[in-house]
């Protein structure tokens, strides 16, 4: 449906076009009377704000990516370079073989050369082992995340009593915060208390040590992720699902095809598009979980098998004072964000949906 | 064929069958997103002195059952102690933050929605595409901004001397109720968006006719229109804004202003090992808000997350 008021702006353009372009006055009053003018003291404050914050921000931090800035006094913008892009990502041959002979993953730091930018005395490392632990968690989180919503939304869809209370349980997770989450995870899987360990040494296991255990850590923090925002998926599936006419779930049934083979084939693919938004939202999770590695391990530290680059990010800015380095990759975060928002903005504005 | 076609699994188990299993896998995973609230709550009702963690999930009932420690509510003292300092913070911080992005975000929303020229879609993005921002991507500048270039330090200097309950620390919560506001300004105005392309257009097609301007008809119409979606936007702004951890340590690092979230990374911890009763508390504590307003508008909450 078209807003009316669109349309009464649309013939007020078009009355302007016929007034003879000498004619300033009647110019200047029909451009006060357009809506956008009219409008703009309700979008425009608004607007500067998000402008100023989001998108100087950004501008700014990519200017101090290039900078030396380590805290000292105002940051010299006299000399800009792209040293720090080069330290960051020294040695992509040797982190490729790294983590192709599966060298410990991305953990041994031991063959690539950490990097002494001219700035500093101490030497930084580049974030392959970081990268390749945010993009891990990335990938493993989300896909986990969506299966997992995907089948309780299928399974919550069947017409079940009691259906809103499931709901909404199965949603609370959500409305925690990472801080808390996290409190409530490192209990659980605390070797000596933890629920968790309990329940393995009921398997007749040893307690396993979880959080801090180098080949664990990642997949720890993945599950209690999956815990908190599953939910999410199943809702915005569960919404999808509701969407799809049911002459197709019936369709599929008078075709005799039984009920798994029904959804892959039938109902499955309808969900496209609440996958790729869910997805989207899920992903960017993903790249914020700082809050929640912050609050696991108790500050700036946890570890190099569970450093993802939104920890590395601020652990380089606020604990090492290295401020142009936690600049520099700020903008990888934020390329890698945009790498995934920018096609699906583009796929919405596309399909109208803006 | 007269009858329809059993399928495969009918065929297999009976539909009663199927039925319970269904009913059993969705209270197991009620269970699972459960039990680690459960199991903190159990703990945190439990006295530290008495507390051996051999069965964190059931409730304290020594005297009657061996092992599960004395029923006391000495952690939730404790963690009140703790925490009450940034309790009082967050809700400093979280109300007029809620409230400032959720009137400018029905403002833009208003406005964009009105608008007839190309760049509206641009702009609209522009929003929209705040809202994917890992946050890291302009922490350094917004240190440096609250920090160096805005003198709201010594702004605050003065008026601390003048008014009773302001001190000093608290410019550090007027840049974070600011930059709060502006991140969460993209997402209330996607979400006032969606409403407002619902609304019938008539209504305002007829109040135009009769005059009224573009302020009255926000201000008659859509605002009152609005209030649903209000109650949406309100909820999920504050639960975003009181779990927050990330923009208060970096605006305000350290001191007196520190929020609920800081507090509660480092509490519970000691030489002497980790207090859990007294940590879980905590975590529940911090939570409260979040999980009351859970519980009374968990509808609002899933429109404000699915949309």
């Amino acid at each position: 449906m078209r807003n009316p008021l669109d349309r009464s702006g649309r013939r007020r353009s078009g009355e302007e076009e016929t007034h003879p372009a000498g004619d300033r006055t009647t110019g200047w009053r029909s451009l006060l009377r357009r809506d956008s003018v009219r409008s703009a003291p309700f979008w425009l404050p608004p607007f500067l704000l998000v402008g100023l914050f989001v998108y100087g921000g950004i501008a700014w931090n990519v200017l101090l990516s290039l900078t030396d800035f380590s805290g000292l006094g105002t940051p010299d913008y006299g000399s800009l370079d792209l040293e720090n892009y080069r330290a960051a990502f020294a040695d992509p041959l040797q982190a490729m073989v790294n983590y192709l002979a599966g060298v410990s993953g991305w953990v041994t730091s031991g063959s690539i050369e950490p990097q002494t930018p001219s700035w500093s005395d101490l030497t930084i490392d580049p974030v392959w082992n970081s990268l390749g632990n945010t993009v891990l968690l990335m990938v493993g989180f989300s896909v986990a995340c969506l299966a997992l919503g995907l089948v309780l939304a299928i399974l919550v869809d069947r017409g079940v009593r009691f259906e809103d209370t499931f709901r909404t349980i199965y949603l609370l997770p959500m409305s925690l915060s990472f801080v808390v989450t996290a409190k409530f995870w490192l209990f659980m899987y605390n070797p000596e208390t933890g629920l968790v360990n309990l329940g393995i040494q009921a398997l007749g296991f040893g307690p396993v040590r979880i959080v801090q255990n180098p080949e664990l850590k990642l997949g720890a923090v993945a599950f209690a992720l999956i815990w908190q925002f599953s939910g999410y998926a199943m809702i915005v599936y569960l919404a999808a699902l509701r969407s799809i006419p049911t002459s197709h779930f019936e369709a599929a049934r008078v075709d005799g095809a039984s009920t798994v083979r029904m959804y892959w084939r039938v109902i499955v693919p309808q969900l496209r598009t609440a996958t790729v938004s869910a997805l989207v939202v899920i992903t960017v999770f993903a790249l914020k979980a700082f809050d929640f590695l912050f609050s696991m391990y108790g500050g700036y530290q946890p570890g190099p098998s569970a450093d993802i680059l939104a920890t590395r990010m601020v652990r380089e800015a606020y604990a090492n004072q290295n401020w142009a380095y936690g600049s520099t990759i700020a903008v990888v975060l934020f390329v890698m964000a945009l790498c995934i928002v920018a096609p699906y903005i583009y796929s919405q504005y596309q399909r109208g949906e803006l | 064929m007269s009858f329809p076609p059993a399928t495969e699994e009918d065929r297999l188990v009976g539909p009663r069958v199927r039925k319970v299993a269904l009913y059993i896998v969705l209270s197991g995973m009620v269970l699972f997103y459960l039990i680690p609230i459960e199991t903190g709550l159990m703990t945190a009702i439990t006295s530290p002195e008495s507390y051996t963690g051999q069965t964190p999930f059931l409730p304290p009932l020594e005297p009657l059952v061996p092992g599960t420690g004395e029923f006391s509510l000495e952690a939730w003292g404790g963690a009140l102690d703790g925490l009450s300092g940034g309790l009082v913070n967050s809700l400093v911080l979280v109300v007029p933050a809620t409230v400032l992005s959720g009137l400018l975000g029905s403002m833009a929303a208003y406005g964009l929605t009105t608008v007839d020229w190309r760049g509206q879609v641009g702009i609209y993005v522009l929003f929209i595409a705040g809202i994917f921002i890992p946050y890291q991507a302009v922490l350094v500048p917004l240190t440096q901004f609250w920090y160096n270039v805005v003198p709201l330090r010594t702004a605050f200097v003065p008026l601390a001397e003048l008014l009773p309950l302001v001190r000093e620390y608290h410019w550090k919560l007027v840049a974070l109720i600011i930059t709060h506001t502006a991140y969460g300004l993209p997402i209330c105005t996607l979400l006032f968006r969606a409403h407002y392309k619902k609304l019938s257009g008539e209504m305002i097609e007829a109040a135009r006719l009769d005059g009224a301007s573009v302020t009255t008809i926000y201000r008659r119409i859509i605002l009152p229109l609005s209030i649903p979606m209000f109650a949406v936007v309100f909820i999920y702004q504050f639960t975003q804004i009181w779990n927050d951890l990330l923009f208060a340590l970096t605006i305000i690092q350290f001191g007196d202003a520190s929020v609920v979230t800081m507090d509660l990374v480092g509490i519970g911890v000691s030489q002497s090992g980790t207090n859990f009763p007294l940590r879980m508390a905590a975590a529940l504590l911090a939570a409260l808000p979040t999980l009351v307003v859970y519980v009374l508008f968990g509808d609002k909450f899933a429109e404000g997350v699915a949309t």
